[in-house]
Order: structure tokens, then sequence, then C-alpha cells
């Protein structure tokens, strides 16, 4: 489960940037096509927290959607899953968003 | 600067008691940071590293094993398993230079653990260096460790549908090796279906029919991996 490092990488960055201040919260940013589970890192978050400034810290995760742009037709689309294929049938298509995997702010009490 | 945690200004918000601290950072930052810094150091050494990925039991040692024999330059293997030392026992068999990896409880090779592993390796000048990952589908598409290409194996024995079932995978290679197509006519595999199926999440994606063991399709591997793809 490679949720288990992304959640240490989680931990570690935090800990590297705001020592042993205490942190009430944390928001990340989990894209649909990142190939992340925001419900392993939830479970994973709450094991490696324990005993660490982050111990019993929230976890908000907002899960921003796949968009694409053809490169045939130019027209925007929702990307649900990683079959790269646009409305109008070509599958040159380059992914715009969904792909994010960012630590975007915490909450220091 | 906060007397909280350090922090510059510029990155709090305060409200009543707590603040908050703006990070928009990547979580794997650090690992893509040891990436670049393993990628570097192969290049200036001329060292063509290539991320073997596939399920267990693909065929990637067989296939290593024999393509070491025949290759015309020097190569090096570092491999990567949960436990023992067995894959890198047969490596050393063909004479290559080979460091083993156990990584305990852990489903992919990262950065950090390749360089380490370049430390002890030490690959020559101008040799071909392969990285065989955790056997595994899911979990090493995700860590960027330095390579300059990415190979997926893949068997006909698998059975049909796996670049959409494991579209991640299939989506971050270069290359996919379909191999052990000696054995097409006692498995249900059709292997325009399974091309199609790769187009869908990779159009860019080279597929090769091979088979490790007969030798079938070997040598257009062997041309793939003497061109000057290193990007």
């Amino acid at each position: 489960m490679h949720e288990m490092a992304v959640t240490q990488s989680v931990v570690d960055a935090i800990v590297a940037k705001l020592g042993d201040a205490t942190v009430t919260s944390v928001r990340l940013e989990i894209g649909r096509l990142s190939g992340v589970v925001p419900d392993s890192v939830r479970f994973c978050f709450d094991v490696l927290c324990t005993g660490t400034s982050l111990e019993g810290a929230r976890l908000d995760i907002a899960e921003p959607s796949g968009r694409a742009r053809c490169r045939d037709c130019g027209e925007e689309f929702t990307l649900d899953d990683f079959i790269l294929l646009c409305p109008c049938g070509s599958a040159d298509v380059s992914v715009l968003a969904g792909r994010e995997l960012r630590i975007t702010s915490v909450e220091v009490g | 600067m906060c007397d909280t945690c350090g922090c510059s200004d510029s990155e709090v918000r305060i409200t009543d008691h707590t603040h908050t601290v703006v990070m928009e950072q990547d979580i794997l930052a650090k690992n893509d940071e040891l990436a670049s810094h393993n990628r570097a150091h192969l290049r200036s050494s001329d060292v063509f590293a290539i991320n073997l990925m596939s399920s267990p039991g693909a065929g990637k040692t067989t296939l290593l094993e024999r393509t070491i024999r025949v290759l015309d330059t020097p190569c090096a293997v570092i491999e990567g398993d949960q436990e023992t030392l067995l894959d890198a026992e047969r490596i050393k068999a063909t004479g290559a230079p080979v460091v083993q990896i156990n990584t305990g409880a852990g489903c992919h090779l990262d950065a950090s653990m390749l360089h380490r592993a370049l430390h002890s390796l030490s690959p020559a000048h101008g040799s071909t260096l392969f990285i065989e990952n955790v056997g595994n589908l899911v979990c090493p598409a995700l860590f960027d460790l330095g390579e300059a290409a990415r190979v997926v194996i893949l068997p006909v024995t698998e059975g049909p549908g796996k670049p959409l079932k494991y579209p991640h995978m299939f989506a971050a290679t270069d290359l996919v090796l379909l191999n052990k197509v000696d054995l097409l006519p006692y498995v249900d595999f059709d292997v325009a279906e399974f091309q199609r199926d790769t187009q869908r999440v990779n159009p860019s994606a080279r597929i090769l029919p091979i088979s490790a063991t007969r030798g079938d399709g070997l040598s257009d591997w062997y041309d793939w991996l003497r061109q000057p793809v290193r990007s």
C-alpha cells in the first residue's frame, strides 16, 4: 500500500517545516487521477501521527476532478478515469488537472 | 517571523488561537528531489537506467539473465524484493554486478533506496543499469527513482484488461514488453485487444511482444536498449 509511504511523506514534510509546533489540522489535495486513495491516507494518517506533533490533528482532503484538453478539437472535458479519450474520439489529449498530490496548508495551535 | 513555529509572516494567517501555515508543497517533493539528484548523477556517468516493473512472476529476472549475456554494453542490476537474495544470486551468475534491496514490508522502491544502492553498486561509465522494481502493478508507478526510461512487462498468462485495470502503471511507461508469447496458443489472450487497451491509457507507449525463455522478439528489445533514448 503506497499510501503509507505517501502519508509518511506528509508527516515528515510538516515536521521538517514546523518542528514540534502542535498541528491541529492538515489540508491535502489528492487528485482523482493521482493513484492515491484518500480513505487509505486517512487510515494511515491516524497511525503515523501517533507520538508526533500531529497527533490528534484533523485531516481534510480535497479531491479535484480530472480535466483534460483535446489536442485535435481543442475541447476541455472532465476525465473520470485514466482512459484518455476525448468525446470527439481522439486519444491525443493532455491532462490538465486531477494528478494533484499536495499539502496545501496546516493549522498550528 | 512567527513565534510558534518560526515560519515567515507571509505564510501565516492568524485566526484566534490558531494560525494557518500555507505549505503548497508536493507530497512527494522529497522523493522527487532525490530522484532528480539520482538522474543527474546517472547522466553524468552516462549510465542508462531503466526502471523495470511488473507483477511477480512476469519474467523480469529471466529477461535480465538473457539480456545481460547478449548485450554488448556493460550491465549492472539493482534488484528489489521484499525478502531474500534469490534474484541477486541469479544475476550474479551472469557475471554482472548486482545489489539486492530488500524492502521488508515495503511494496515499491523509492528514490532514497536507489540512491543508497547506487553508492554501493557504482555502475561503470557507459553501462546499462536495470532496476528491477518490487513485483507489483500498483505502487511502483507513483515513485520516480531517477531512471531514464520505464518498462512494464506483462505476461500473456495474466489475462486481458490489465492496462485498464492498472492504468497508472501503463500510463507511466515508455515501453511495454508483452512476455511469454510462446504460451499464446494455450491461454485466452487477444494481443490486438491488449494493444488497444494500452493505447487508451498511453497513446505513445511502444509494445514489443517477446518470449524471454524462447527468444521471440528479443532482437527488437536489444535494439530498443541500444537506441539513444537517454532523454
